[in-house]
């Protein structure tokens, strides 16, 4: 019983540590400490947009005891229903209605009040209130909605480190906490992540052995310019970037019929590799049909605004469905280009971010003139493409727009957007976000919260908003897509909730490094493959990703970048490695997408039985090998494979993937049909070589690890090899039950016994950790 | 400091585990193994989940399996009695009644809105009384284990809204299921099986499709994602060993895998590399345990005869029914059934009672079976569709064929089990079964009330994503105490 207590109370104690330190690990400033001068931005509106703004923030119906904490007129003014008191006091915390009230122990008088089911502020809380108070209680615009500035370089103790001027940034902070950059990555693992980061695909062993060979200064640089120059340098991007456009290739919803949106989809592959500025890949997707000499190809690029579900569910009402649409655009132009979620404002006003409902509906308003319907008819009468759509035939794809992969003779249909001529649709605030309740008419314009939408510059249309959108002041556009490409790199934004910059969403942990790339990535003219380079050219990209103890203690989640951060690869990525490694790979790019080896009966289960799309016809051939990207995504079934694998669902815009380690995960990479048939088509080449069984085993190791193997890890592979061999050599084990996986071709020299055995060891090391880890 | 102490956790469990293994894994009974909660989301939200204490309170219900009637199930056929309909048959719907509220786009261009009355014969039963249509002898056999709520509704009036709005709380957006949130606030109770298992039956009515994002983790961690089980051979996807694989070969590629796995963590101390290591343990061992939950041929006869002959068939309602005891019965938090076939817009009087012979039998035996077990007090047991349907016909009606359209704004669905109140008929419609005339349960309270019993409060489990809070129930709904035990 003595024990038990004794148990209970160190319990306790250690929740204790682990809250706190728990609140540690959620910090990246390092705010912990207490600061000397408190910053609104940076301390203060964390804990008030989190605990105060939604009874006493932006939304005007919420609004409690008339007060609003969000700007400071209002928390200097004396409150309404208490005379004489004031929630702010400035130098005096003590007699400031808010400081009492969240250090109050009276539930019915303390903030956060109990039936919000908000926590109470933790002391550290309340002692930066008090500090800031006492330094006058300023308030701060949020710093997003500031226009991004370079400040002066940092200045490092360490001036042989850096390489350019990422590192400055990252080395600025690492010493003001006592952090030390870990040393460059050995060249093997540095390929590896150069390549996948730039390709998604891994450096064949050729390319990796004249890389290690290559001892030149720029060596690297020059592997970085080739892979940035590769073709499959658009594909990689594309894969982020079709995310944030939730394409698909079909309608979603009940019948879920096959729709034909992917030239978009080769659309922006192109894109990436023509390295189109990122104003004009905005401009061209906001409103290409509408710039001037609006060809096919900017009118195809429009269907990022086309790529949402689409009902064909007999007996729906038209206009709920239309106005879903324009809620879904509305929503995939804030999340993925403004980096705010603005959705909240369609039912209220904003209860964190200053987006009224008005806002939220004007900005809406420049999506809601377009020819589009809410319903074209049920599954029977489906179409590939919606109204408005473009229609670009076999010639035109031949002469002006050859990247588009089609090779047949029909005409391509794809859903894109085009404005009602004559007249403009009228937009009305819909109550509560109803449909069909009709509040204030308001006209277009961008939130103004974010920088003003003037008139006289810009029209009221889409084109209006697009260049809104990218003007240089605009204070969140540059910011959202290096943070991006940042994500894209590290696993983690500089500000991690890259979908939400608004008040709620998380601070930057390196706020000058976000501001100098988008301010620089800005004026090189909005420059992709120059921002990519910047960042892989840096001493913070090369670091090795060995985790010391005190990283391991003092930043395990890699706040302050003294490493680089060991992460697992995105779905299609996994599967790109697998077949590129075994050589089964199809490197064609572009064009309709493709139907591999899927578990049988998952679409048959789950459909209406009407459409295509009722049961999944497999394709054959070199079509098996095509690189993930281009399965064939059902939208109410999407490819279970990469489900697991945390791909998106394309249901709506995503802008960040989640990262999970599950036993699913290791279900596939143990049994799953294409990494059977890629160890025995592998192996069998292998085979067929007659290489001594240990440089066999070498060679697979270096094509799917992408490094020379240990010595031990070697040992380790040839006793597993070996035992198989006995195995197979005894029948223990079949040789030809084993080797019969799927359809790639035979080697027919290769020695069966042999090559069922190496198969095996294939297998065990396609399953190893850092297969799919960029280390 | 927390990384360390879970660390230290995890490697203890480890050694246990391992020395575990060296007894054979094999033969080790399911859910027996003190092992860590390796169906868990990520430490960060195993973190606050020790700090914020769930369960709010002691539930009343551990576990829920839920019988989705995909498509709509007519209550008017079922278990709402409306004599009033079978007098006025062919009448048309009084405006008085209808008031203007909107309809589907495939009967808002009727001139007329004939009322329908149901073809079937209702008797009462047991000692509550309950009215139920003589398609459905077995359920009004146990009628006195039944909540039969008769006022439920809902917003959405389409399939693929309303059937998002039932399972996620909201019609559109990639929200979290009921199971993925049940599944985040309670974990697993069974190591070796996911907490949140989905299985899918079609029936001979008109089918309305089911996807898979109505069993999405939305931005929940994905462990807690439905898994898609089936009674067949492969009942979960790649769990299956190629034929040329036996266990102790996969054991053995195991062992060695472990062994490289381990040189990669001693250079690299990621802890996430030691937690791959686990998950292919974990998956190994679901190698062993799944089979067995699934494999129904060893129920005994009297079981089967209880769920009927289909409870064989892989796939079947009633074989999902039965499988779903099973998984339920080993821990499995979540057990969503979806039965397709409901959608009954013409020649409903036929298409019902393929429908209700699929599902009559093998729903009630599940109830039955749960009691004999004593576990339905433990287990919320959930019975309905999406909406209902209208009290008028759809096209045209004659004297013994009629269509209903989708009806939202009262519709029945009946619990059992979990702590509510068994034997009672809740709610009542108007006599025209059109409007709710007493107690309404939106589909926000039946959610709230439904976490209530798993001792959550809705508005307590909440999850942050993206700068806003969200749960289940959205920003509304109630538990409706008088559901409540």
């Amino acid at each position: 019983m003595k024990k038990n207590a004794f148990l209970t109370i160190l319990g306790i104690a250690l929740l204790i540590v682990l809250a706190v330190s728990c609140l540690d690990r959620k910090d990246p400033t390092g705010a912990a400490d207490m600061p000397d001068k408190i910053s609104y931005n940076f301390n203060i509106r964390p804990i008030l947009s989190d605990k105060c703004f939604a009874c006493h923030g932006p939304d005007v119906s919420k609004q409690k005891a008339g007060l609003r904490l969000d700007i400071a007129d209002s928390a200097f003014a004396p409150l309404k229903e208490s005379k004489g008191e004031f929630a702010i006091v400035a130098g005096h915390p003590e007699k400031s209605e808010i400081y009492r009230r969240v250090t109050s122990k009276d539930p019915s008088y303390q903030m956060p009040a109990p039936e919000s089911h908000l926590s109470l502020l933790t002391e550290h809380e309340q002692e930066l209130i008090k500090k800031w108070i006492k330094q006058g209680g300023r308030y701060e615009r949020h710093w997003a909605f500031n226009k991004p500035q370079k400040t002066p370089m940092p200045v490092n103790e360490d001036k042989t480190w850096a390489k350019n001027e990422i590192d400055r940034f990252i080395m600025a902070k690492m010493e003001k906490r006592g952090f030390h950059p870990n040393p460059e990555a050995d060249k093997e693992r540095l390929l590896k992540r150069l390549s996948l980061d730039l390709t998604g695909l891994p450096p064949s062993l050729e390319t990796m052995n004249s890389f290690l060979a290559d001892t030149s200064a720029n060596a690297y640089e020059k592997q970085v310019n080739a892979l940035l120059g590769s073709t499959a340098y658009g594909e990689k991007m594309a894969v982020h970037w079709l995310d944030v456009a939730r394409y698909a290739d079909s309608y979603g919803y009940q019948d879920d019929n096959v729709r034909t949106q992917w030239p978009y989809r080769d659309w922006v592959i192109h894109a990436f590799n023509k390295n189109i500025p990122y104003d004009q890949f905005i401009t061209l997707q906001l409103a290409g049909d509408l710039l001037p000499g609006a060809n096919k190809e900017k009118i195809l690029a429009t269907a990022f605004l086309r790529n949402h579900k689409y009902t064909e569910e007999g007996g729906i009402i038209p206009e709920e469905y239309r106005v879903e649409y324009l809620i879904d655009k509305t929503k995939t132009y804030g999340k993925g280009i403004l980096g705010l979620t603005v959705e909240c404002a369609q039912c209220h006003d904003h209860k964190y971010d200053p987006v009224s409902q008005e806002d939220y509906y004007k900005l809406f308003a420049f999506f809601n003139n377009s020819e589009e319907k809410g319903f074209e008819g049920d599954v029977s009468t489906s179409f590939p493409a919606k109204t408005p759509m473009t229609t670009i035939t076999a010639d035109e794809v031949q002469k002006l727009y050859s990247f588009i992969n089609h090779r047949d003779t029909s005409s391509l249909h794809v859903s894109i957007m085009k404005e009602n001529k004559d007249t403009v649709r009228k937009t009305y605030v819909l109550e509560r976000g109803q449909y069909a309740s009709h509040g204030k008419v308001v006209r277009a314009a961008a939130p103004k919260a974010v920088m003003n939408f003037d008139t006289l510059k810009y029209p009221r249309n889409r084109l209006g908003l697009a260049e809104w959108t990218v003007n240089k002041n605009n204070p969140l556009t540059a910011r959202v897509f290096v943070n991006q490409m940042w994500q894209e790199i590290f696993g983690n934004g500089l500000v991690k909730t890259s979908g939400d910059f608004g008040m709620q969403g998380e601070l930057p942990t390196h706020p000058e490094l976000l501001d100098w790339l988008a301010v620089d990535f800005m004026e090189s003219g909005w420059n992709m493959k120059r921002l990519v380079k910047k960042i892989l050219m840096s001493a913070t990209y090369r670091q090795s990703s060995v985790i010391s103890p005190q990283q391991k203690e003092q930043d395990p989640d890699n706040t302050y970048y003294s490493r680089f951060p060991r992460n697992r690869v995105t779905a299609e990525f996994a599967r790109d490695i697998i077949l590129s490694s075994s050589g089964m790979l199809n490197r064609t790019v572009g064009g309709p997408s493709v139907k591999p080896y899927q578990p049988p009966g998952l679409w048959e289960a789950s459909t209406s039985g009407r459409g295509e799309l009722a049961t999944y016809r497999q394709d054959h051939k070199d079509k098996l090998y095509r690189r993930g990207m281009y399965t064939f995504i059902k939208l109410t079934l999407p490819p279970p494979s990469m489900m697991m694998f945390d791909a998106s669902n394309r249901d709506q815009c995503e802008v960040k993937r989640m990262k999970t380690n599950t036993p699913l995960q290791a279900l596939i990479m143990m049994n799953d049909p294409t990494i059977m048939e890629a160890s025995r088509v592998l192996a069998e080449n292998l085979a067929a070589e007659k290489m001594d069984d240990k440089n066999a085993l070498e060679n697979a190791f270096r094509r799917i690890v992408l490094r020379k193997p240990k010595e031990k890890e070697l040992a380790t592979i040839t006793g597993y090899y070996i035992d198989q061999l006995a195995q197979f050599r005894s029948g223990k084990l079949d040789v030809k039950t084993t080797l019969d996986q799927g359809e790639y071709i035979h080697n027919k020299k290769a020695d069966p016994v042999a090559a069922a055995a190496m198969m095996k060891t294939i297998l065990l090391i396609y399953n190893l950790e850092e297969v799919l880890t960029k280390t | 400091m927390n990384k360390h102490l879970l660390e230290t956790g995890l490697n203890v469990n480890r050694r246990h585990f391992l020395s575990k293994l060296s007894l054979g894994v094999g033969s080790v009974a399911l859910g027996s193994l003190l092992l860590p909660d390796l169906f868990k989301g990520s430490q960060e939200e195993q973190m606050d989940k020790i700090i914020s204490g769930l369960p709010h309170f002691a539930p009343k219900a551990k576990r829920v399996i839920y019988l989705f009637q995909n498509g709509a199930p007519s209550q008017l056929d079922l278990f709402d009695y409306k004599p009033m309909l079978n007098k006025r048959h062919g009448e048309d719907l009084p405006e008085s009644i209808r008031k203007g509220q909107r309809l589907t786009g495939m009967t808002a261009g009727q001139a007329h809105f004939p009322l329908a009355g149901s073809k079937f014969k209702f008797t009462q039963y047991g000692e509550s009384r309950a009215w139920v249509s003589e398609l459905l002898p077995h359920m009004a056999s146990i009628v006195d284990d039944l909540c039969i709520i008769r006022t439920l509704s809902t917003d959405a009036i389409n399939h693929d809204p309303a059937l998002t709005f039932f399972q996620t709380g909201a019609q559109v957006g990639n929200r979290p299921s009921m199971g993925a949130w049940l599944s985040y606030g309670l974990g697993t109770e069974n190591k070796n099986l996911p907490s949140f298992c989905v299985l899918l039956s079609k029936g001979k009515g008109n089918g309305q499709g089911v996807y898979s994002k109505l069993w999405t983790n939305g931005f929940l961690d994905s462990v807690h994602q439905g898994v898609q089980f089936s009674s067949g051979e492969n009942p979960v996807l790649y769990l299956k060993n190629d034929e040329s694989i036996d266990m102790a070969d996969r054991r053995k590629m195991l062992d060695k895998l472990a062994e490289l796995n381990n040189e990669s963590m001693a250079e690299f101390h990621d802890p996430e590399i030691a937690a791959k290591v686990q998950q292919y343990e974990l998956a190994y061992r679901m190698q062993t345990a799944v089979p067995e939950v699934t494999d129904l041929t060893k129920e005994p006869e009297s079981i089967i005869k209880m769920y009927g002959p289909d409870a064989l068939v892989p796939g079947t309602y009633a074989a999902n029914c039965l499988l779903a005891r099973k998984l339920s019965e080993n821990g499995v938090r979540f057990v969503q059934l979806y039965h397709q076939g409901w959608d009954s817009h013409d020649n409903l009087p036929s298409q019902i009672v393929g429908q209700c012979q699929d599902v009559d039998r093998s729903s009630a035996a599940l109830v039955t079976d749960l009691k004999q077990r004593g576990l339905l007090d433990e287990t919320l047991v959930i019975w309905g569709g999406e909406f209902g349907r209208t009290n008028y016909c759809q096209g045209k009606l004659t004297a013994d064929n009629y269509g209903r359209d989708h009806h939202p704004r009262c519709f029945t669905v009946w619990m059992a089990g979990g702590g509510v109140k068994p034997g009672i008929v809740y709610g009542e419609t108007d006599e025209f079964g059109y409007n709710v005339a007493k107690d309404p349960v939106h589909v926000h309270d039946f959610h709230a009330t439904i976490l209530d019993l798993l001792g959550l409060d809705h508005e307590k489990l909440t999850f942050k994503h993206q700068g806003r809070r969200y749960r289940l129930t959205d920003v509304a709904g109630k538990k409706v105490s008088g559901l409540i035990a």
